[in-house]
């Protein structure tokens, strides 16, 4: 038999390990900071049916808000969604961007969990998702009254993350001009 | 001190394993047998310290020693005392400390039953193994010492994670080490196998049981964590396809390749090369998995605490164990030649496709969970890959392979007819089929997949029992083996009828309930009894109460939102009211913001307890087969070695 197919494993195996290596360098929870004090990309979606419109990036001003990045397919969004509620039930406005998702599946989900969104955009080609540097769900946006994105939280809010960042994150926003 | 006990156990540990890599490979060498026993003595000495300082570690945690840095972070005061003991391994150190323990239990349990092993070969098993074991000794002395004090000592500790204070725990993580690990030993052969140049049928004896008790601790493992997953998470699922969980999947998927094939090396010394190159393989999936988890190379819910060093340090780890191990591959195996040929169609033929799906189905696991790494490597995009991937790559897999199953232990050795597996195929394949056409009729034109599912369920199932069939007059000395095969293939089909339902038929409902409102979801009736506070040891619960009533049965079910204010966490324990043909399970959620009443998650989950059960079988087949006669009596002297000795193969450099 051919020698060199002897040598495939160990050849598959070093490239393995180099990408291996080069990913280590690299802490999957660093943000992307392209957005970062920028506004928000422009956008215009649907919502998720007839009688429930979308937004635009247009809508998002005026007051420091979240926009949350979810589907109905994410495994940890479950986790993440009773901590939404509470947070939309302390008056902050949160928008929902259903990511990767057919508006139907979306909306089915939301019906079994609750929705405590102001409005729901759906994002089925994730062509928003790519203007927004979207890698996951679930993501948060802070977005502040000028329509700046100003933090972006990968994974779940959880109670810290919510009483340490976003909380006095909105409420500083909320004091600015 | 014990502290300190613990930690000089493990440096002696440390220098004993540098002595257990090295002494007896001279040995074996030179041909020297004082040098070999010498391994054999040190293995066992070697777990004897491990075990010293695992007790010590253990022993910290249920004194509630918080002077301990790593007992002050995982474990607390008011934590009832089996937390306390299993938060020893709730945790990366601890848990690294067990996976070395069971390393050295590995290494002695050979030592100490080497069977009629060769001895060379045995010493230089055991010195691969004494090689493991230093780098990994070493990677906890280094980088995550379990033993580091704190100074001034506080006087209480953090928590261990809700999630984890749980039954499962206690036994979940030990189970899946135990299967991770002990496919170090099939590693620790296959490298000895190739420094020797020698591999024969014997060999695959040899390490046969090996791989089995991995096997099935790793297929206990893995079952006991989906259904931890299950009841603890509340979120009603039983695979998340979470990359730890596919790290696990991972070695389990190439380990039953590795098992079948080492069959057919035993059996007919035939696919020598390719089972040497799996049982490198599988081993390297296990050392992955460890990476996975401990490098934060990837985000997870079950990641441990990021600490690049330590992904650094495992990563050279796997490329000394797997790039060694994978280029004396390149160098040895080719001169070592399978010794028979076999048709196209023979069994040999069926078990090599069986590895062919199993290493396309890890390699479809593979792609999916590194994915996002390899895509950051090459241009640094962040993606991720969801479920929805999986459920379209993994299953056109896994279709054939379920097929093929039925039909490979049927087949003969070396060569067969298509016409004969046909004829004792058919009445499965009839049943099967039947099963099907009536599972689409009767659930309705959509359900083509689940009539799919169904029939493969049947077609396992039914096609197990073929072979006891066949020799039904020779029932009484069905060797164990064969039912070891039976079960584990009839398991197979239980856990594919469960997934199929609960795939296909999940029904569930959220809804706002108070205390008397009544809610129904199928044939079940879910009242709302009550709601109250309770008090936990170390926490306080939501506890809600509901009668759930099915046909003429009725059951108390509970769920409880808890909140552990030492940690800030809250957990949701599940209300689960199993039965045969399904279970109803109910969660609760938040209080309604209307006040009066709570969220409650009501789900059927149609013979989802199959899943569980059907893992379990095989494990269960696993030790049917681990008990067959054949392991004990030994390869006689008249087992000739079909793979020619490589040529002066005892004159070579033993590295």
């Amino acid at each position: 038999m051919n020698r060199w197919l002897f040598a495939l494993p160990i050849a598959a195996f070093l490239v393995l390990a180099a990408v291996f290596g080069i990913g280590l360098t690299k802490d999957p929870s660093v943000i992307p900071s392209q957005l970062i004090d920028r506004p928000l990309p422009a956008f215009d979606l649907p919502g998720l049916s007839a009688d429930a419109p979308g937004f635009g990036s247009k809508d998002l001003t005026g007051k420091p808000l979240l926009l949350n990045v979810f589907a109905s397919w994410c495994a940890a969004c479950p986790q993440e969604h009773p901590m939404l509620t509470k947070i939309a039930r302390e008056g902050v406005p949160v928008y929902g961007l259903a990511w990767k998702d057919q508006p139907a599946d979306s909306a089915k989900w939301l019906s079994e969990w609750g929705n405590p969104y102001t409005k729901v955009a759906s994002d089925p080609a994730a062509r928003t998702g790519i203007d927004l540097g979207v890698t996951g769900v679930p993501e948060t946006f802070v977005v502040d009254k000028r329509g700046r994105v100003r933090y972006k939280q990968i994974g779940p809010i959880d109670e810290v993350v919510w009483t340490t960042i976003l909380k006095p994150m909105l409420a500083k926003l909320e004091a600015e001009a | 001190m014990t502290a300190e006990i613990g930690h000089f156990a493990l440096i002696l540990a440390l220098l004993l394993s540098c002595l257990q890599a090295s002494v007896p490979m001279w040995g074996a060498h030179r041909g020297d047998s004082a040098l070999i026993g010498f391994g054999r003595t040190a293995a066992q000495l070697q777990a004897l310290l491990i075990a010293v300082s695992f007790v010590a570690l253990a022993n910290s945690f249920v004194a509630g020693d918080f002077s301990v840095a790593l007992v002050a972070g995982h474990s607390n005061a008011t934590q009832p005392g089996i937390y306390r003991f299993a938060a020893t391994w709730g945790n990366h150190e601890g848990s690294m400390l067990l996976w070395v323990l069971i390393l050295a239990v590995f290494g002695a349990g050979l030592a100490r039953f080497p069977g009629n092993i060769r001895e060379a070969l045995l010493a230089r098993t055991l010195a691969v193994q004494g090689m493991i074991g230093a780098a990994f000794i070493a990677f906890l002395l280094f980088t995550s010492n379990p033993f580091e004090r704190l100074s001034p000592a506080p006087f209480d500790g953090r928590e261990l994670n809700p999630l984890l204070q749980d039954p499962g725990l206690v036994l979940h993580p030990p189970l899946l080490y135990l299967g991770y690990v002990g496919f170090s030993v099939a590693f620790s052969f296959a490298a000895a196998a190739l420094i020797e140049g020698r591999v024969d049928a014997a060999w695959a004896r040899w390490v046969r049981p090996w791989i089995l008790a991995a096997w099935v601790c790793l297929t206990a493992g893995i079952a006991l964590g989906s259904f931890w997953a299950y009841y603890e998470l509340g979120w009603g699922g039983w695979w998340f396809w979470d990359p730890v969980e596919n790290a696990s999947l991972m070695p389990w998927l190439m380990g039953t390749a590795l098992l079948h094939s080492a069959l057919v090396l035993e059996r007919r010394g035939a696919l020598v090369s390719w089972t040497i190159l799996l049982a490198v393989l599988t081993f390297s999936m296990s050392l992955i998995g460890t990476f996975l988890v401990r490098s934060g190379i990837l985000t997870s819910v079950h990641a441990f605490a990021v600490d690049p060093e330590r992904g650094v340090f495992i990563l050279a780890l796997i490329i000394g164990a797997t790039g060694g191990a994978l280029g004396l591959f390149a160098w040895r195996a080719p001169a070592m030649k399978s010794g028979a040929l076999f048709g196209s169609v023979s069994r040999e033929t069926g078990l090599s496709l069986n590895n062919l799906f199993l290493m396309a189905a890890t390699a479809v696991v593979f792609l999916g969970t590194f994915y996002p790494v390899i895509m950051e490597a090459v241009n640094g995009d962040k993606i991720s890959v969801g479920p929805p991937y999986y459920n379209l790559t993994f299953a056109p897999v896994m279709i054939p392979l379920l097929l093929l199953v039925t039909i490979g232990p049927v087949l003969q050795w070396k060569r067969d007819s298509l016409r004969s597996v046909f004829g004792k195929v058919r009445w499965p394949a009839i049943v099967a089929l039947g099963t099907g056409v009536a599972a689409i009729v009767f659930l309705g034109g959509k359900s083509v997949l689940a009539g799919i599912g169904f029939a493969l369920a049947v077609w396992l199932i039914v096609g197990a029992f073929i072979v006891p069939w066949r020799r039904r007059h020779l029932l009484r000395t069905t060797p164990m083996s064969v039912v070891g095969m039976v079960i584990a293939h009839a398991g197979l089909g239980v856990m594919t009828a469960g997934v199929t339902a609960m795939s296909g038929f999940e029904t569930s409902k959220v809804l706002v309930m108070r205390p008397g409102d009544t809610a129904t979801l199928r044939d079940a009736r879910f009242t709302l009894s009550a709601v109250d506070a309770v008090r936990g040891p170390n926490y306080e619960a939501q506890r809600a109460q509901f009668s759930v009533r099915q046909g003429n049965t009725i059951r108390d079910l509970t769920s409880e939102r808890r909140f552990y204010p030492n940690s800030q966490n809250q957990t949701t324990e599940a209300g689960i009211g199993g039965g045969i043909l399904g279970n109803v399970y109910v969660a609760i959620g938040a209080p309604d913001p209307g006040g009066v009443g709570i969220t409650v998650r009501i789900y059927h989950h149609p013979l989802v307890g199959w899943i569980w059960g059907g893992a379990l079988l095989m494990a269960l087949g696993g030790i049917a087969s681990l008990s067959d006669r054949r392991f004990r009596i030994g390869v006689g002297a008249s087992a000739r070695p079909l793979a020619p000795t490589m040529p002066g193969a005892f004159g070579v450099p033993a590295e």
